[in-house]
């Protein structure tokens, strides 16, 4: 049977280094078999979070060949067997370790976003056009891949600033639900930072369910923050409505 | 014992984060308990989000025939009659205010063209029943309670792993547990326990199963002193993907049939022809599992060892459109088009009918405070489920768990932790660090996984069950040896060394139970013993902890009013 190397990242929060595994490699297989026959026979404590298997859980986030992927869903054969395959833990992420890394903060920045909240003595009829383009937010697996390649929190580490593509997608997926009451453009401006994001569009790039993230959530939104907050007629009519922003 | 632990309190303590676990939150929180929820893996990456059909409820929205007594008469034809009566009723007639609740949490369902939620057919369902978004229903059911749930204050207690229940002279006093990250320890007190841990796929080698189900919560339960029940009965979903080798067991969702997906063998044929003229490919689970094992064993099986299923005659936009994870996989995992061709499918461990024994009304075990619900529970499903009776399961009974949970919470004294017992639960996580064995977690949980896949799976006889049984007591012994390297922090090896145990108990009660029932009934297939039996049809298996050893009892299966029986009787 055809063998593959894998180099793995063994370690903890401040210390580590990459160990090289030889693994016997079969039709169809995927990073993630790999992982589990080195565990299986190799080295038992290697940590690995896997729940699924079947790229729905959105839990096998890694980097391989320096590539934000789930590892349940690369295969073997689409990386060159001719060196050795690099597997990485989510570098935006504080290392627990090995390949196993805190994502805790994510569920923090959660908490900030008000849930869905309908308007009041709404008719609960809803069109499949109207449902449709929420739902592609919503088949969002929080596999935490976007938020770890976009550059303002793997470089720049913006995190109490910015709460990510993912939470703009959550965002998104509320703001454009068509029964939904609640406003959260202010939130998007000035919790969430949605302005930090300058549409470099690498998220898009690496979500496993295809979300058109950058095109489909983030733009739109920033249209309506800036049709809210920056638009001067706007703005005009507001001083002489005497209303209030962002309510 | 000199090793620390920390300790939280809550009034009603849920063990799993899924579908019913979150909903039974949400209800006791509703109910003014102080919720705490324990969950093996990340919040929202319980099994819950793999589900794909749909939930049943009959609301009506395309099928206008449809009524709570048509769904109560297909779930009890379902499960043959073995069913609990009065969760069959409860569910039918609560699931379709449960389903209209989630939307007013923000779920938001496929429609009908009069902006209704849209429903369509499957296997067993005499009307178009299940409620659904594309193929991921799973994930919009639990991603909306997982939101709900954070919004309303909830306490979540992550990676986190119970391994004892606590209990002082006959009623629930709190959960041992560990943390996953660190392997330190945290005892939780509480008035109410719900246990939502799902089902036991992972002791078979081909499963649809993910990593968690390892049976937890019906091993807890048992080794408290609470009864299981039904543990015979094992559904095997007919359709799991079959290659490449990595992927075998991966569920393909019973929507695929729904939206018109054939089956075919090996020459061509529509064989359900021969198994079930009537409903064909949406015949109940049990018996196209067993129809499509006929067809391979009998030579007419594919290349890899299953069946056909076809969804290329429908447009290429409908297929992906319906089914795009469906798509996706088989696109991405096994390199084929299903818009264009064929998968290949097979049998593959996938619900536990049986589980925790309950009341209907409350969901509470035999132990007093004590609840179970979902597919740690027993009753609802006899000894056949019906797909989307498990997502609407999850919420119908979720709900009453946590009703009963936080009521109980209100009466309850305050708990004292009896140190005796954490001492012993800690004693026994600890122990294969000093092992100094040579056996892995991992080689015995292979092993474990080949003797039920090859002697407790489809079609059972009664020299396989008793082999089975003589060679659980070897694993059982060599699981007690196993012994792990390394330290407490993140170490798989070490997790699966109590999970392996929770297996074997849980393994142990499925053979006993299969072999004592001798006859053929919904999901349980006996080739020495192929028919019904009416006596069998009136008596459930019950499987009790007594002088620290594992028995069986039987127990008579609820007589059901005259009312029902009639609703059962038309057609």
């Amino acid at each position: 049977m055809a063998e593959a190397t894998l180099r793995v990242f063994r370690g903890e929060s401040n210390s580590g280094r990459t160990v090289d595994y030889r693994v016997p490699v079969a039709p169809g297989m995927v990073v993630l078999d790999a992982l589990h026959y080195i565990q299986g026979h190799l080295a038992p404590d290697l940590a690995v979070r896997w729940n699924c298997k079947a790229g729905k859980c959105g839990s096998c986030s890694a980097e391989v060949n320096g590539r934000p992927r789930l590892t349940c869903k690369t295969r073997m054969d689409d990386l060159p067997q001719d060196q050795p395959i690099i597997v990485l833990p989510m570098k935006s992420f504080p290392r627990i370790k090995d390949l196993v890394t805190d994502v805790s903060w994510n569920y923090r920045v959660n908490r900030k976003i008000p849930p869905f909240e309908p308007r009041k003595g709404v008719e609960w009829k809803i069109s499949q056009l109207d449902v449709d383009r929420v739902q592609e937010f919503r088949k969002c697996i929080e596999c935490f891949l976007c938020q770890d390649v976009c550059h303002v929190l793997r470089e720049h580490d913006k995190k109490e600033q910015f709460a990510g593509p993912r939470f703009f997608v959550r965002v998104a997926g509320l703001e454009m639900h068509p029964l939904d009451g609640r406003n959260r453009a202010g939130l998007l401006k000035d919790q969430l930072g949605l302005g930090l994001c300058n549409i470099t569009k690498c998220c898009t790039e690496v979500c496993p369910e295809e979300i058109r993230i950058t095109d489909n959530a983030i733009i739109p939104l920033k249209e309506r923050v800036v049709d809210e907050f920056y638009d001067p007629l706007t703005m005009l009519f507001r001083i002489f409505r005497g209303q209030k922003q962002g309510v | 014992m000199t090793t620390s632990y920390e300790t939280r309190e809550h009034d009603v303590l849920i063990i799993g984060a899924g579908g019913a676990g979150l909903r039974a939150a949400l209800e006791a929180l509703a109910q003014g308990a102080s919720v705490g929820v324990v969950c093996k893996s990340l919040l929202g990456k319980a099994h819950t989000v793999m589900a794909e059909g749909g939930i049943a409820a009959a609301m009506a929205n395309v099928d206008a025939a449809d009524n709570w007594k048509a769904h109560f008469r297909d779930t009890m034809r379902g499960g043959k009659l073995l069913n609990n009566w009065r969760m069959a009723q409860l569910h039918a007639q609560e699931a379709p205010d449960r389903v209209r609740e989630l939307e007013q949490w923000g779920a938001l369902f496929d429609r009908t063209d009069d902006g209704n939620i849209l429903q369509r057919a499957f296997g067993g369902h005499t009307f178009k029943r299940l409620c659904h978004v594309g193929d991921r229903t799973g994930l919009e059911m639990i991603r909306t309670l997982q939101d709900r749930g954070v919004q309303q204050g909830i306490d979540v207690y992550m990676e986190c792993t119970v391994t004892r229940i606590l209990t002082d002279g006959g009623r629930v006093t709190g959960a041992f547990a560990y943390w996953r990250e660190t392997g330190r320890f945290i005892v939780f007190k509480a008035k109410s326990i719900v246990i939502a841990t799902g089902g036991i796929g992972k002791a078979w080698r081909i499963t649809s199963n993910s990593w968690e189900y390892t049976g937890d919560g019906m091993a807890l339960a048992h080794e408290a002193g609470a009864e299981l029940m039904d543990m015979e009965f094992v559904q095997f979903h007919p359709t799991g993907m079959v290659w490449p080798p990595g992927v075998q067991g991966i569920l393909v969702t019973e929507a695929v049939r729904g939206e018109g997906g054939i089956l075919r063998n090996k020459a061509g044929e529509r064989f359900m022809e021969k198994y079930d003229s009537k409903r064909m490919e949406l015949s109940t689970r049990d018996v196209v599992a067993r129809s499509i094992y006929m067809e391979v064993k009998e030579g007419r099986g594919t290349e890899h060892g299953g069946a056909y299923l076809d969804i290329s005659h429908k447009p290429a936009e409908y297929v992906k459109k319906k089914l795009p994870s469906m798509y996706h996989q088989f696109k991405e995992l096994a390199d084929v088009d299903i818009t264009k061709g064929p998968m290949e499918v097979g049998p593959t461990c996938h619900y536990m009918m049986g589980g925790i024994r309950v009341d209907a009304e409350t969901a509470q075990s035999t132990l007093p405070g004590l609840f179970a619900a979902g597919e740690a529970a027993a009753g609802l499903h006899g000894s056949n489920r019906l797909g989307g009776n498990s997502l609407s399961d999850l919420l119908v009974f979720g709900r009453r768990a946590g009703l009963a949970a936080a009521e109980h919470a209100k009466h309850a004294s305050t708990p004292s932790i009896d140190n005796a017992q954490i001492d012993q639960a800690e004693k026994e996580l600890l122990a294969p660090f000093s092992n100094r064995g040579t056996e892995s977690p991992y080689a015995v949980h292979r092993d474990l996984q080949e003797v039920m896949q090859n002697l407790v799976g489809i079609f059972r006889t009664q020299e396989d069950l008793k082999k089975a049984l003589a060679e659980l007591e070897k694993l059982k012994t060599r699981a007690a040896k196993a012994s792990v390297e390394g330290s407490r922090l993140f170490n798989p090896g070490w997790h699966l060394s109590y999970d392996l145990k929770a297996m074997l108990v849980v393994s142990e009660a499925v053979t006993l139970s299969a072999l004592a029932r001798t006859e053929s009934r919904g999901a349980h297939s006996r080739i020495d013993y192929p028919n019904v039996d009416p006596v069998w049809e009136k008596k459930n298996n019950i499987i009790v902890r007594e002088d620290g050893e594992m028995k069986r009892r039987e127990s008579p299966v609820g007589e059901m009013p005259t009312d029902l029986k009639q609703i059962l009787a038309q057609d």
